[in-house]
């Protein structure tokens, strides 16, 4: 506290500074409120703030190798990375290899040094089977009479890689870049790039959305907030119906809707637009994930645009006639920019939830439609690769966390619920 | 509409309001027809997903209540529906007490740091929900709770928070101070204020946030993706997987369903935000 607030403070308060005092008041109404806050942050922290943590944690602590071969690790620490390690990581690694194989640990470990250098699993598996009943060296030639890919420095490369606890590598591979052995830090070849153009992707789709609600939303929130009271209403109710029904029933209409054999080709056929075998496509693609997510998030659009058009008198349009505007100077000189709040809020908020979104995509965008969100889920749910779901994830997090600083600065984030 | 009335005689002005009326009718259209057009299929007679040739001739013949019955009868569409419902009104009941506690807090002037905390109580519905699904799910096996009732309790209760926060902190906006103040001057302790003065006040912004939490609930499918194993279903994942996996009109009937429980919901609301004057946010 500075010291003109202070005394401030003091001269507010009484004399003695007893219980009866202003700042005495003043701590008991700060405890109050302290003390109904603290529930819910600590909910949310346990239930909502620690599970993120522990996935940010994730995409760049992975210990599964580290705690499998801490020797062989140790040793390779002293190995200048050229040529090959001394027999002591051969022994250490024979060890430990079989002691993985007895604790059922190998397949995890052998799946993580996999993913930096293909052939890893099958060499790893191949070779800790092979070490069963050895008990005696050099065990360089026992490894490389086993599998010459151990006379490979790549390999052992790989493996001092993967044992690192804290890793970029995660972060690295999710805008494709890698790091070679050499420490240096070069981009995926050409067939393995697949991330940033994806991201690419999600933020052009999410500016594509967020325009065509745009372009769809301001007339009718102009309608709307102009309408007499009963019609507006009515019209409002258009805009909360699909606000408020499921998101996968509106997804399942778009799918009814879209279909090779649904409503939309059906009338086209019956109309003579389209041949039978000529029927469009106009779902399981980008379309069909644009289309679908622009009827989901345009709501988002309508409302925040509406309550700041309600506000703008209509006499200021009149006004603007009086004083000799045509209809278009006058909207473009002097309702336009008075909308430009809304304008703004809405298209932050479509353009955030269009970013993050997942289901849509998934189930009408087929192969082409696919966002960041569905990788994050693939990595998730089918390579199981976590760390990459994990980097990806935060990176969206910290887009979104721009976006939505941007959105406190522009709005404030208590309207943020489409006040 | 006083804003687009025509300069005299303006041939170009008519024109371009017509267009405009017409640009939002066909908007209006975009945003209703679809929900419309999933309400007379879920009566076809056949496994169509279309209107066959019979429905348009409005033969009774070629509606019926087959997907209904098929609904009624199927014992997972019963058990989602049960899923659905405890998880949801749990699920509600955390979050606006908990909620409607914090938002008082927060909307007390003395309240310290309080755009962080707010930011923090927020966070749950501006992060991508991927996001928040993909962590909980590490988290939440890792202390034994996936794959199970409570867990996912607990996490559509951190979804649905941020709607309480939101309702309830806005409808405290327009709470009138002096009314507390009249309270306890007149004897009433804090308890007691808060029950017989200001909760009757803000009951109807409490109510709304509940119902926005319950909402978040009973639509959520990517928590429960992650999360619920098949005793744990909820009804948007039995979609999910009849949407994927068979499609049969049998999800239209339930999507039929949703759309009525949707307009009850929306009417609650809107019933709710009239009652309360000083209309709190519209989610």
């Amino acid at each position: 506290m500075s010291r003109s607030a202070r005394a401030r403070r003091l001269s507010r308060s009484s004399p003695s500074g007893g219980p009866g005092s202003a700042r005495a008041l003043a701590d008991r109404e700060r405890l109050r409120a302290v003390v109904l806050v603290v529930p819910l942050l600590l909910f949310i922290g346990i239930t909502f703030l620690a599970p993120l943590g522990m996935m940010l944690l994730r995409s760049v602590h992975d210990p599964v190798v580290a705690d499998a071969l801490p020797e062989t690790l140790a040793v390779l620490g002293e190995w200048d990375g050229e040529g090959l390690p001394p027999e002591a990581a051969y022994e250490a690694l024979a060890r430990e290899l079989t002691r993985a194989r007895e604790e059922r640990t190998l397949g995890q470990v052998a799946g993580r040094v996999n993913r930096v250098e293909s052939g890893m699993r099958s060499l790893f598996t191949r070779s800790a089977r092979g070490l069963q009943g050895v008990t005696e060296g050099p065990w360089r030639e026992v490894m490389v009479e086993l599998d010459e890919a151990w006379g490979q420095p790549a390999v052992w490369n790989a493996v001092r890689a993967t044992g690192q606890r804290f890793t970029a590598r995660h972060y690295l591979n999710a805008v494709d870049m890698q790091r070679l052995p050499d420490g240096s830090v070069t981009r995926q070849p050409e067939e393995r790039r697949i991330y940033l153009a994806l991201l690419w992707r999600t933020l052009w789709v999410s500016g594509v959305i967020t325009l065509l609600c745009l372009i769809l939303g301001y007339p009718i929130a102009h309608l709307i907030a102009h309408s007499p009271p009963r019609r507006a209403n009515l019209f409002l109710l258009l805009v909360l119906v699909p606000f408020w029904t499921s998101l996968l029933v509106r997804t399942t209409a778009w799918i009814v809707l879209l279909q090779t054999q649904g409503v939309l080709n059906d009338i086209m056929v019956a109309i003579g637009l389209v041949g039978d075998d000529g029927r469009l496509t106009m779902i399981y693609n980008m379309t069909g994930t644009i289309v679908a997510m622009t009827h989901v998030l345009l709501p988002f659009m309508v409302l925040p645009l509406y309550s700041v058009m309600r506000a703008i008198p209509p006499r200021y349009m009149d006004a603007a006639a009086s004083l000799g505007a045509t209809p278009v100077q006058a909207f473009r000189r002097v309702y336009w920019p008075q909308t430009l709040p809304g304008v703004g809020a809405g298209s932050l908020l479509v353009f955030i939830l269009a970013i993050g979104y997942y289901i849509t995509p998934a189930l009408v965008g087929g192969s082409s439609g696919q966002l960041i969100s569905n990788m994050v889920a693939y990595h998730m749910q089918t390579s199981l690769n976590w760390g990459l779901a994990g980097a990806l994830g935060g990176i969206m997090l910290a887009g979104v966390f721009v976006l939505y600083v941007l959105y406190d600065r522009l709005v404030g984030i208590e309207r943020l619920s489409l006040s | 509409m006083s804003v687009l009335t025509p300069a005299a005689g303006s041939r170009h002005v008519a024109l371009g309001r017509y267009a405009y009326l017409t640009f939002c009718a066909l908007v209006f259209l975009f945003l209703v027809a679809p929900i419309l057009v999933i309400v007379p299929l879920s009566f076809n007679a056949e496994p169509y997903f279309t209107f066959t040739e019979g429905m348009l001739r409005f033969d009774a013949e070629a509606y019926s209540l087959r997907w209904y019955r098929e609904i009624v009868e199927n014992e997972e569409w019963r058990r989602s529906l049960v899923n659905s419902l405890t998880i949801g009104t749990s699920a509600t009941v955390l979050a606006t007490v908990l909620g409607t506690l914090a938002a008082l807090g927060l909307s007390n002037s003395h309240m310290p740091a309080r755009r962080l905390v707010t930011g923090l109580l927020i966070s749950p519905m501006v992060t991508p929900v991927i996001i928040s699904a993909a962590g909980m799910f590490f988290f939440y096996s890792s202390v034994g709770l996936g794959q199970t009732h409570l867990g996912l309790i607990l996490a559509h209760t951190a979804l649905g928070i941020p709607f309480v926060v939101i309702t309830v902190t806005a409808t405290l906006a327009g709470f009138d101070r002096n009314l507390t103040r009249a309270a306890a001057s007149l004897g009433a302790g804090p308890v007691r204020t808060f029950r017989k003065v200001q909760l009757p006040l803000i009951a109807p912004g409490v109510l709304s946030g509940g119902l926005f939490a319950f909402a978040t609930s009973f639509d959520e499918v990517v928590v429960v993706l992650f999360m619920a194993g098949v005793e744990q279903r909820t009804i948007p994942r039995q979609m999910w997987a009849g949407i994927r996996e068979q499609i049969s009109p049998a999800i239209l009937a339930v999507a039929t369903f949703l759309i009525g429980f949707a307009v009850l919901l929306l009417l609650a609301v809107e019933w709710l935000r009239r009652r309360n004057g000083s209309a709190p946010p519209r989610r």
